[in-house]
């Protein structure tokens, strides 16, 4: 009977696994259990309850609210909210420049392509933390100290300390009014865009900036009736620097300029490759049925040129949320700053390490796993 | 490869990382004297109390806080490797033995202390300050409002910036910096109005980095001394005592009047505690697992503590400093030395 078990391929291929598995699982147990008496050797306190403790420390800028009497837990948050507006942000910018660095490169425009090649020769080929340190040093030696701000348009200022520019206050009502003539510019332009060519009295150039003339006054009127419920906050020096308004610090702008422009390089390439790697005869196809080279480029190549293009931008997109913890380098409060400043607070190295990983490979699953869905829905479907 | 090759080669490591784990610990002394090297951490460049000069010889007052501790064990004040450590760096690098002290401009805090390392005894007291330039015009904390202050992370000072401006509502806009020189720059550059860190650090950056340091004030943030102290290890208590009693040696040689000049006539002094002190009447050395004369081997290689100050941050430097809270006690500082018998 043993001989036959001994023989059994089943058997021996399930004991090979749940060998390999129960090593893997002693090795992950004892590396545990090593840390945490090594731990306890070197009196290092352990555990997650210095969470709950207030965390003291400023951090310099934030989108969500917080003031050094909120607890550690809620600095964590704080930094992550300015990890994923930073990640957002970039992606978005760096998107829309690296399709329109593609679209230069593909040009037959000779100077328009060259410098687009140029342009992604330049900032792909300079590391990123060096291009962060640049964009830093300029935003902090250009600009004038706030008491001799420049002012291109009243209201927003230009300092070394950064940017300033007015506030918006709006009433309640008031966000909803915005809303509303927000809506009425998008319909306002599809109305003139598609009106019938035939019945129409106007070229198409003429009937938007008409249908823009007609929006504008009718807001500006409408304005007016709800008793003005936007006002402007300008910001103003008061003492050693500008109060009130809207603030765009140096270390934000450094950061954002600093990986958009370097991202942005990596995309249009991306975008680029996918492109040239859409068959010729789409062209030749499509010139063929008349189509214009827009039409074509919009209609058919593109599209298809996504489905290339998709993997490779999740890439991309990865990266991007990773490198936004180079912002350390100029000061920006994201969450690799604010774990670093709370390991140096509480000495809890091994945990706010784990948070952070925990966080960026949720961030970058999460990140991944839309990536493959939009993927799977643009992808050739095959009947 | 067969399964029981796989699993074999799995299994090997496994067992050796066991068996490296049984070992018997070291302690830091016979992992020092092993080595003949003692590492101690160091800053990223704090010219008077941790920087190299230009042969790349490091020099500075917790650089010879550091000799001394070399002297007493090695007898070499030279047998030191200087690591360079970023304040956030620091601690974990002294938990892990990637050092064995750390003399590098340390606060003692109950929350340190309580997280795996050890403090000696202090070796510089000096109060948290903010550095401006003197154009604007202010000189003292409660007219700073609104200022916008450059910290670096990784030290007490983020808290001390909180705790200023809440006590006395001056909405200060704090700037984070992770590195030392970023945040010394950026004050520099004018994108602060101020830089805060301890008065003795901000005396060596205006000696070191401004162009014209006498365009930049410095004055004290909080009315509360600190005691920065040299730490080691949690849990070493002999290598603790070694480091604790080779500062201290730097301390009692000033009071009792030894110096690096006099220390050879001081062997034949009556005074019994300085017998015992320089090891002449044998007992003090041995009882720290050192040779009796440690202390004499210290002050004949470097000096007492007040030659050490003065010569690296003190009127024989370009930081100018006063003795101030460093004097010794009997001379209005906080400098007391302990007994040496």
């Amino acid at each position: 009977m043993f001989d036959t078990l001994w023989y059994s391929r089943k058997l021996r291929v399930w004991v090979a696994q749940i060998a390999l598995m129960g090593s893997l699982a002693a090795l992950i147990w004892w590396i545990g259990g090593n840390t945490a008496q090594n731990l306890t050797e070197r009196g290092i306190r352990t555990g997650l309850d210095f969470l709950s403790r207030p965390a003291r420390f400023p951090i310099s800028e934030t989108i969500l609210h917080y003031s050094p009497e909120d607890s550690f837990l809620w600095a964590f948050i704080v930094g992550l909210a300015n990890t994923l507006w930073l990640s957002a942000l970039t992606i978005l910018l760096a998107t829309v420049l690296g399709l329109a660095l593609a679209l230069a490169r593909l040009s037959a425009h000779p100077m328009l392509s060259r410098l687009a090649a140029g342009y992604v020769t330049v900032f792909r080929n300079i590391p990123l933390i060096v291009q962060l340190l640049f964009f830093y040093g300029v935003a902090t030696s250009v600009f004038p100290p706030p008491r001799e701000a420049w002012t291109p348009l009243p209201g927003i200022y230009l300092t070394l300390r950064g940017a300033y520019a007015p506030d918006l206050f709006l009433s309640s009502s008031g966000s909803w009014l915005l809303a509303a003539i927000a809506l009425a510019l998008i319909l306002t332009l599809r109305i003139a865009w598609r009106w019938p060519t035939g019945k129409a009295l106007l070229p198409l150039p003429a009937r938007l900036c008409a249908a823009v003339a007609l929006w504008l006054g009718a807001s500006i009127a409408i304005w007016h009736l709800a008793g003005r419920p936007v006002r402007l906050e300008f910001p103003e020096l008061n003492g050693l620097n500008f109060r009130g308004g809207q603030h765009l610090s140096p270390e934000f702008c450094a950061i954002i300029l600093g990986l958009t422009l370097y991202t942005a390089a990596f995309v249009g390439e991306v975008i680029r490759g996918g492109v040239q790697a859409v068959s010729k005869g789409q062209w030749e196809g499509g010139r063929s049925l008349g189509l214009s080279e827009r039409q074509i480029m919009f209609r058919i190549i593109l599209p298809q040129a996504l489905r290339i293009i998709i993997p490779p931008m999740t890439s991309q997109y990865l990266s991007t949320v990773k490198n936004t913890t180079l912002a350390v380098a100029v000061g920006y409060p994201e969450l690799g700053l604010v774990v670093n400043t709370v390991i140096n607070q509480t000495g809890q190295a091994l945990e706010s390490i784990l948070i952070m990983l925990g966080v960026f490979l949720t961030i970058s699953l999460s990140v991944s796993a839309l990536m493959n869905w939009l993927n799977a829905r643009v992808a050739l479907v095959e009947r | 490869m067969t399964i029981t090759a796989r699993l074999a080669f799995l299994a090997l490591p496994l067992a050796t990382m066991m068996a490296a784990n049984a070992g018997h610990t070291e302690t830091t002394l016979e992992t020092v004297r092993e080595r003949d090297r003692l590492i101690c951490g160091a800053s990223q460049g704090t010219p008077g109390f941790g920087a190299p000069d230009d042969n790349g010889y490091w020099r500075g007052l917790d650089v010879e806080t550091c000799r001394a501790v070399a002297v007493a064990v090695l007898d070499d004040k030279d047998a030191v490797d200087f690591v360079p450590l970023s304040g956030q760096q620091r601690i974990p690098a002294l938990q892990t033995g990637e050092i064995d002290i750390l003399p590098r401009t340390l606060t003692w805090t109950v929350q340190r202390d309580a997280n795996g390392i050890d403090f000696t005894t202090p070796n510089y007291y000096e109060f948290t300050g903010f550095m401006m330039p003197k154009s604007l015009g202010i000189e003292k904390v409660e007219d700073m409002a609104g200022a916008t202050v450059c910290v670096q992370t990784g030290s007490t000072t983020e808290i001390v910036v909180n705790d200023v401006s809440a006590k006395h509502q001056l909405d200060l806009q704090p700037v984070v910096f992770d590195n030392t020189s970023a945040a010394r720059q950026a004050f520099f550059s004018g994108r602060c109005d101020a830089l805060i860190t301890d008065a003795g650090a901000l005396a060596s950056v205006r000696a070191s980095m401004a162009d014209r340091p006498d365009d930049y004030v410095i004055f004290p943030a909080t009315e509360y001394v600190d005691a920065l102290t040299p730490a080691v290890r949690h849990g070493d208590n002999q290598w603790a005592d070694i480091v604790r009693w080779s500062i201290q040696t730097l301390i009692a040689a000033e009071a009792f009047g030894i110096t690096q000049g006099n220390v050879d006539e001081m062997l034949n002094s009556d005074d019994p505690r300085i017998r015992r002190f320089l090891g002449t009447d044998p007992g003090n050395g041995t009882a720290l697992g050192l040779s009796d004369d440690f202390a004499y081997r210290i002050v004949k290689a470097l000096g007492n503590y007040g030659e050490v100050f003065e010569r690296n941050v003190g009127m024989g430097s370009p930081l100018k400093l006063d003795r101030g809270y460093n004097a010794l006690f009997n001379q209005g500082g906080l400098m007391f030395p302990l007994a040496f018998q």
